[in-house]
């Protein structure tokens, strides 16, 4: 192996079984995630693509009936062993929802509420990190004047961009997005990606999509889930082009999903 | 053909029906403003009560009304709201969870003269203090737990839980989560319950008859230190509120003038809790408006 295509693995998951109470949604599988490049999951609905992601930080905690077996390695920790402690794992592993859910505060407080809980409680570094956040997230210039004003008063794809700037705050190493864009029209979904494109020198970003044009454009790797299993993961240019399963090659043509 | 015909029917029967409710509300406003309207001066607000004599006043009745509220809801809402995010936020989906809800619609339910008499057992005779103001507190405390629970619990269910998952999703722990995120946002629908309870505290009777009792000290408005019997202040004295008097005065007022008077303090009594639903409603949008939209 060259020098070049060496790759630091970050997330690691080992027969990883999520189930629903008597559910199977994500069934044994094993990958690797590499560091700083995107990776994204594509498969049809209910294919368990979003619950292994809410694996990768523990969101599926929140739901009671909802087990998860085999071991998940980010960044050498198995973050399912009691030791690990969830909060701390969450700001390591920060996640951007579907639908953009800024809390009812202003555009200033969305993004220093975590960072001030978290110990930071400096005025001017808050307003630093604010700024240096809605930078990253190309949202500055738009808010700059009314960072006072609520954050339900921008649109649905600036609150969108808020949030990815809210998850940045908290300089995580990992980004998990679920489906960021499929609620946003074009014109803020071509944002969205040019931001993941941006954001993946600095971090590992997983995305959900169910836009294959998306995944196509913005990842590295892909990975092609179905019925909970994973069919194939590869470089997002074999995928689309010469996937070896032909599940893969029915789906990325539009076959089925 | 039948449908539409159906249709227009079923139209006019629920007007009337409205009309019905609506004219029964406004006709008993507007008799009870207008029997009482007469009394409503500073004098008669301000003065004590007179015993034989005509020209007795509320004042003191008034006061107990508004301090019994106040410490009524320093009791209730602590205990409610704490009640309420437990069981949105806590508790397990279970058989106790279950008899703690059953449990709560049972007290919801329970008529207020019975909620009185428990008072008596427990808050007069059992702690030996008499009727008190506190006594009378307490009885409306369980009078309205349900209520504040209940509305505690809706608002806070009506978050949407895509807030709990971006602010959990922070690193930012459950309790953190629930107070700065989910209890802000439930604010609107919990004061508008606490406001709406205060309506009915205000109004309340039965329950303080045998609690805070139906006799008042003579009041020195002067005098504020917290263990004196005639200190207004005292939560440990007898304490006859307003709706206490109407129905006293109604039964065994001995003045000429006693129908006079429970008219005209009967509408105090209205206006104010008129007041309560209608601040309920302006202050809970305006909170809602403010958390919103605009700066703060």
């Amino acid at each position: 192996m060259s020098v070049l295509t060496m790759q630091e693995t970050i997330i690691q998951t080992n027969n990883v079984n999520v189930y629903y109470g008597e559910k199977h949604a994500v069934k044994n599988i094993s990958m690797d995630i590499e560091k700083n490049s995107v990776t994204a999951f594509i498969g049809p609905s209910g294919c368990g693509k979003s619950t292994l992601l809410r694996s990768l930080n523990r969101m599926n905690d929140l739901v009671p009936s909802c087990r998860v077996e085999g071991s998940i390695i980010v960044d050498g920790i198995d973050i399912n062993s009691s030791q690990v402690n969830i909060e701390s794992l969450r700001q390591v592993v920060g996640m951007v929802f579907q639908r953009a859910n800024p809390f009812f505060k202003s555009i200033y407080e969305n993004i220093a509420f975590a960072p001030r809980f978290h110990g930071m409680t400096n005025k001017r570094d808050l307003d630093e990190l604010v700024e240096s956040s809605l930078r990253k997230a190309a949202l500055w210039d738009e808010v700059k004047d009314r960072l006072r004003d609520s954050a339900l008063s921008l649109s649905g794809g600036q609150q969108q961009r808020l949030c990815i700037a809210r998850a940045i705050a908290m300089q995580p190493t990992i980004l998990l997005l679920d489906e960021p864009a499929s609620a946003l029209d074009p014109i803020s979904t071509m944002k969205i990606e040019e931001l993941v494109m941006q954001l993946k020198d600095e971090y590992t970003i997983v995305i959900v999509t169910h836009n294959l044009h998306q995944a196509a454009r913005i990842s590295e790797k892909t990975a092609f889930f179905l019925m909970g299993e994973l069919i194939e993961m590869d470089e997002t240019g074999k995928i689309f082009t010469s996937p070896e399963n032909e599940k893969t090659e029915a789906y990325i043509s539009g076959r089925f999903g | 053909m039948k449908a539409r015909l159906m249709d227009r029917a079923a139209t006019v029967v629920l007007t009337l029906i409205a009309v019905l409710i609506i004219g029964t509300l406004v006709g008993l406003l507007g008799f009870i403003l207008s029997q009482g309207w007469h009394k409503l001066n500073l004098d008669f607000l301000t003065s004590p009560p007179d015993i034989v004599n005509a020209g007795g006043g509320i004042g003191p009745q008034l006061f107990n009304s508004l301090y019994l509220l106040v410490l009524t809801m320093l009791i209730a809402l602590p205990l409610g709201i704490g009640a309420g995010i437990y069981m949105a936020e806590y508790a397990p989906d279970n058989k106790i969870t279950q008899f703690i809800r059953m449990s709560i619609e049972v007290l919801s339910s329970l008529p207020s003269i019975v909620v009185g008499l428990f008072g008596l057992l427990v808050f007069v005779n059992m702690t030996g203090w008499g009727y008190t103001l506190f006594g009378g507190a307490l009885a409306l405390t369980v009078f309205n737990l349900p209520l504040l629970v209940r509305v505690t619990e809706d608002a806070l269910r009506n978050v949407p839980r895509s807030q709990k998952e971006a602010s959990l999703a922070l690193g930012i722990t459950k309790w953190r989560t629930i107070v700065s995120v989910i209890l802000p946002a439930a604010l609107p629908g919990i004061i508008t319950g606490a406001i709406l309870a205060s309506g009915r505290v205000f109004g309340e009777a039965a329950a303080l008859l045998f609690t805070a009792g139906m006799s008042s000290p003579n009041l020195d408005f002067t005098d504020f230190s917290m263990n004196s019997t005639t200190s207004p202040l005292n939560p440990f004295r007898p304490a006859e509120t307003l709706a206490v008097h109407i129905w006293k005065v109604n039964s065994e007022g001995l003045t000429p003038d006693a129908r006079d008077v429970a008219d005209g303090a009967a509408a105090v009594l209205i206006i104010a809790v008129l007041l309560f639903n209608l601040s309920a409603r302006w202050f809970g949008n305006w909170v809602y408006k403010k958390m919103t939209s605009g700066s703060n």
